[in-house]
């Protein structure tokens, strides 16, 4: 049976001439262009799309916009299926595919209807009570049980394959919603000479002016709607925005906002699906409208009851009949226009029932009216069939249209700690005193409930808000129209029943919920949140937190401002994950760098690591080899015998340049720099403030005013921030500049005893680098390959004669390739991270594991690069009583006694005999690895006072892992202790 | 939130990073006698005013100055924006830095 008017009765502001074809749980069905599922399901005669969160009470259609509690279903298949949408703002599409949620078994016979009948034990906060014991059944069969029986609808499980954008946009006026109050604004602003931006939520702008039958400037308000969209689509200064919902309030005039781009059309055809906005305006004029409310009565949650102002909004806006013998029940004028919209759009009316003693309006033919009266209980399993009046009267019905007034959308005004006020004029709460910067209110927004005003504020609004920007606001007047008539009353719920009423259709909370809470001792309205859940979810209680919030006062003497409403948080509407991530998914989550041998690394099978942002080479397996370590020892041993080479790109390089250059080094490093002659490098120790050692690198001087230093890879970033800190706040009188140059030189470590006749073939033969030439910690700059400058460091790392040598970035490629072929006659070997982690353990080099910001200069038994003749950040207090005790831990090498045993970084130290406790802890293994050189593995690690314990052997405990070592506490310095190979 | 760079005009508060109190600038004299009691107040003790407060915020996404901010805690209402730079030169010699007054238009 059809449920649409026939045109020649009322044409709506559908296109009829293109029929969409679209299904739901299965079946097929037609709807037009300009409707929304819920329209086109009404059309259709569907009543029954979905089942309650609790209870799976059955549950239609409630409203006709974005506060929908009920018509939650399912978009779409497969991994582009969307749950939770409102069925009242999915734009019909030819194509498109919904299902319900939330029940087993078939929509109209649900297996878990049961809930229903199990009520009683299913109250507010029931999951704190009933399931209490024996505990151990919670997780394993109370929780999943209860999970898989409640909720809303569930995600394909599968990754979004939809595409989402974040954009910016900068306006002098933006315009929240284009009802008559933001038309008349977003027209004026224009017309003042500002830049506008008017966004609104539908697809169809025009807000209530397409839901009713109002005139306005002697025309009906849905054409005087689209001929002001017209105008403000002809002006160049205007950007109108459908789609587009106005989610939040943020700081000094910055609106978030959600674009839906292709959530309307079959297929997004590669397009982003939504975009995300930030919108920077000077003045905002918001006009979000007003929301209808309910009155809470006895099983008011049937399918067929809906909000009056819906019912008009589908009959008026898409000529869909929500019933066709329609019962009024109201607390107000506006719910009487409903019985005149029904009747012209070819539906009869029952019955008018009003609480109120006086009709306010003239009721059409043959409709009941029964005034002071009220609702009691409804009747129909699947759908409404019946209403009982407090007076005993039984009226057969198929649609009942409730109005309980209307409250103001005040959210993106309380989104900065504004609170709303009580208006007890409109019975509602209307935006309070403290607005967000920059933000006006106009229209129902404001309060103002009825046309002419909303037409007149959003007017004056714009001129106010245009004169503000220097602007002159246009003479123009705002558009006429009359004020409808208005009152209305106090009334909430129709008491001293003993049946459920709802009050939150969405999360099953009834009068009782509430009543119950108070009894329990919830008295702050957000405790009566958070025990109850009344306002939780996708409609975050937009028709139901104000009947809560009327019920609770009644049940605790007070009135209703003085009860108070929750805290209004952005977003207004549901914005998905995926629209917040944007572009930023995945591996594009983050930029990933690339060193200038990532391309060849690649080419050689190299495995690689995250560090930082970088990827780098961290082994290169070889055909033959089965096991990372095969690659690792092979590679370190290399390195030792012959020569290697290694990417170090990624440590951080900070060019510092300037008069004070020297001295502005001191400060920053407690070893001294303005000693160090040009052509040299030093290794460098960095504290922070409180003492603790921060970072650490070679710093190489160029010229009397010219350093390059390096950072760790991890710490570039902030090193940079804390020296341009340094620099600006603390030594702002020095003369000296800081760039960083670390994606500007690659870097290759050329390390192994073969190294400098390796470089000989690469480095200008005028260059003399032999160790009398360029001795250990030399540094100059160099040309390679025919005359590509590059700067040459003597430095090392593994221990071993070494060198660093840097190109200009867009030579890294080439060079790497250049020593592999120069190489070759001393068979050359590329070496990734592990076997640098090896060589430097080896060494006892402290890294990131060492430096972790617990531990200072004399733990790491860098106590003398510390000088006393000169200050340096964190100086001070590093001479702290406790920092500089004779007890402290110190970094040594650990050696297993028994060789084959395995060593675990993490692993704390024990004297032998005491039990793996934390009184008996004498500290902690850093770094392990195995040492192909000496065959065994081999650790770093802190100990108290292991400087004068070589020699000792302790335990090495790890209960976390199960695994206790005895290990001998040595020197860190495992291979070469005297340092003559690196200066060879 | 918008801060108004008094050399770059209004730019997003995405575009810095946050350090904290601006007494920081206010490194003690290490030399003084009772260097690491003033030290210890400066590493560690901060005020937390609901209010005005002094804050340092650089600029990483942009030109790398380091700037004091002077925000209300309550509102976010930026009232004044200086380059830390001239603050902590002006402290030495005693005159005022110059302000370049913020908040949104």
């Amino acid at each position: 049976m059809s449920f649409r008017s026939p045109a020649s009765i009322k044409t709506g502001l559908i296109d009829r001439d293109t029929s969409l074809a679209f299904s739901f749980n299965g079946r097929q069905m037609t709807g037009h262009a300009g409707d929304t599922l819920a329209s086109a399901l009404i059309a259709n005669g569907v009543k029954l799309v979905g089942r309650s969160f609790k209870y799976h009470r059955p549950r239609g259609i409630f409203t006709a916009g974005s506060e929908e509690p009920n018509a939650l279903v399912t978009l779409r298949a497969g991994a582009h299926s969307e749950p939770n949408t409102r069925a009242t703002v999915a734009e019909l599409f030819d194509g498109l595919v919904a299902r319900s949620q939330n029940h087993r078994g078939p929509l109209h016979f649900d297996l878990l209807a049961v809930n229903d009948l199990l009520s009683p034990f299913l109250t507010a906060g029931f999951y704190y009570k009933t399931f209490m014991w024996p505990k151990s059944f919670w997780e394993k069969l109370y929780e999943p049980v209860i999970r898989s029986a409640a909720g809303l609808g569930r995600l394909s499980g599968a990754e979004d394959p939809d595409s989402y954008d974040k954009g910016f946009l900068h306006c002098d006026i933006l315009v929240i919603g284009a009802g008559p109050a933001g038309l008349s604004a977003a027209l004026q602003a224009a017309r003042s000479g500002a830049r506008v931006i008017l966004a609104d939520e539908d697809f169809l702008p025009g807000g209530r002016l397409n839901a009713e039958t109002y005139e306005v400037s002697g025309m009906p308000g849905y054409r005087w709607a689209a001929e002001t969209i017209a105008e403000l689509r002809s002006m160049e200064t205007v950007r109108l925005m459908t789609r587009t919902t106005v989610y939040g309030a943020y700081d000094h005039g910055v609106y978030g906002a959600l674009e839906k781009k292709t959530d309307h059309l079959a297929s997004a055809d590669g397009k982003p699906r939504q975009v995300l906005w930030r919108i920077y305006s000077k003045q905002a004029i918001l006009c979000a409208g007003a929301t209808e409310r309910p009155i809470a009565f006895a099983n008011n949650d049937r399918p067929g009851i809906m909000l009056a102002g819906s019912t008009r909004t589908y009959a008026n806006r898409f000529a869909a009949l929500a019933g066709k013998r329609v019962t009024i029940f109201t607390n107000n004028d506006d719910g009487w226009r409903t019985a005149t919209d029904m009747v012209d759009a070819g539906a009869q009316i029952a019955a008018i029932i009003d609480n109120r003693e006086i009709a306010p309006l003239v009721a059409p033919a043959g409709a009941a009216i029964v005034m002071g009266g009220a609702i009691s209980d409804t009747g129909g399993r699947l759908a409404l069939k019946s209403v009982t009046l407090s007076n005993g009267q039984t009226i057969e019905t198929d649609c009942l249209a409730v109005s309980g007034g209307w409250n103001p959308n005040v959210h993106l005004t309380c989104h900065q700690r504004g609170r709303p006020q009580w208006n007890a004029a409109i019975n509602a709460f209307v935006p309070g005193g403290e607005l967000p910067v920059g933000m006006r209110v106009a229209g129902s927004a404001s309060g103002a409930l009825t046309l002419a005003a909303c037409l007149a504020q959003g007017h004056k609004a714009a001129s106010e808000a245009a004169k503000a920007l220097g602007f002159t606001p246009s003479r123009s007047r705002p558009a006429p129209a009359s004020d409808e008539a208005s009152a209305n009353s106090a009334f909430w719920h129709v008491g001293n029943s003993k049946k459920r009423a709802w009050v939150d259709l969405q999360n099953d909370v009834t009068t009782k919920d509430i009543k119950l809470s108070h009894r329990e001792g919830f008295r702050s309205v957000e405790h009566l949140k958070r025990y109850t859940t009344m306002g939780m979810a996708t409609d975050q209680g937009k028709t139901a937190n104000i009947l809560g919030l009327a019920i609770m006062a009644e049940a605790s003497g007070k009135s209703i401002p003085e009860t108070g409403t929750t805290i209004f948080r952005p977003p207004y509407t549901p914005v998905a994950i995926g629209a917040l991530a944007g572009r930023s998914r995945g591996s594009e989550f983050r930029p990933t760098r690339l060193t200038t041998s990532h391309q060849w690394a690649k080419e050689h099978g190299a495995i690689f690591v995250e560090a930082g942002m970088w990827l780098r080479a961290q082994w290169y397996p070889k055909v033959g080899e089965t096991h990372w370590r095969e690659s690792v020892d092979r590679e370190a041993l290399a390195v030792r015998r012959s020569v290697g080479i290694c990417d170090v790109t990624t440590l951080g390089k900070i060019d510092v340049q300037g008069k004070d250059a020297a001295r502005f080094l001191d400060a920053l490093y407690t070893n001294t720099f303005s000693t160090l002659p040009v052509g040299k490098v030093r290794y460098g120790l960095m504290l922070r403030e409180d003492g603790m050692v921060y970072d650490d690198g070679t710093t190489a001087r160029f010229g009397e005013n010219h350093f390059v230093m390096t950072t760790t890879t991890a710490n570039a970033v902030l090193v940079f921030r804390r020296m341009e800190f340094a620099r600006q706040c603390l030594f702002p009188e020095m003369d000296v500049h800081l760039i960083s140059a670390t994606e500007q030189w690659a870097q290759f470590a050329v390390a192994g005893p073969n190294s400098r006749k390796l470089l000989e073939r690469v480095v200008g033969r005028e260059h003399d680098i032999s160790n009398e030439g360029f001795p250990f910690m030399a540094c100059g700059e160099v040309t390679v390959c025919g005359g590509t400058r590059a700067r040459l460091f003597r430095i090392s790392f593994s221990g071993e004669l070494a060198y660093e040598i840097a190109v200009p970035a867009r030579y890294g490629d080439a060079l790497v390739r250049r020593l592999m072929e120069a190489g070759r006659e001393f068979d050359v070997t590329p070496y990734g991270t592990e076997a640098l982690n090896v060589l430097r353990i080896e060494k006892g080099h402290a890294t990131a594991n060492e430096l972790n910001g617990q531990t200072t200069a004399l733990n790491l038994g860098l106590e003398k690069m510390v000088s006393k003749k000169k200050d340096c950040i964190g100086r001070v207090m590093a001479g702290r009583e406790a920092l500089i005790d004779d007890d402290a831990v110190r970094l040594v090498g650990f050696r297993p006694v028994n060789p084959q045993d395995s060593l675990v970084s993490g692993a704390h130290f024990i004297a032998r005999g005491d039990a793996a406790v934390t009184e008996n802890d004498q500290g902690w293994m850093t770094s392990v690895c195995y040492s192909p050189h000496l065959e065994t593995m081999i650790g770093l690690g802190f100990i108290r006072r292991g400087n004068e314990r070589i020699g000792e052997t302790v335990i090495a405990a790890d209960p976390l892992r199960g695994s206790t070592c005895e290990v001998e506490i040595v020197s860190p310095h495992f291979i070469d202790q005297q340092g003559e190979r690196l200066r060879g | 939130m918008i801060i108004h760079h008094p050399l770059l005009g209004p730019r997003d508060a995405a575009e810095f990073t946050v350090l904290g109190d601006a007494s920081l600038i206010e490194r003690p004299d290490p030399q003084s006698a009772d260097a690491e009691d003033r030290f210890y107040d400066y590493v560690y003790l901060r005020d937390n005013p609901a209010g005005l407060h002094r804050e340092l915020w650089y600029h990483e996404q942009g030109d790398r100055s380091w700037l004091v901010v002077t925000r209300n805690t309550l509102t976010h209402e930026v009232v004044g924006v200086e380059l830390a730079r001239d603050v902590a030169l002006a402290k030495r010699t005693g005159k005022r830095a110059r302000t370049r007054k913020g908040g949104s238009a």
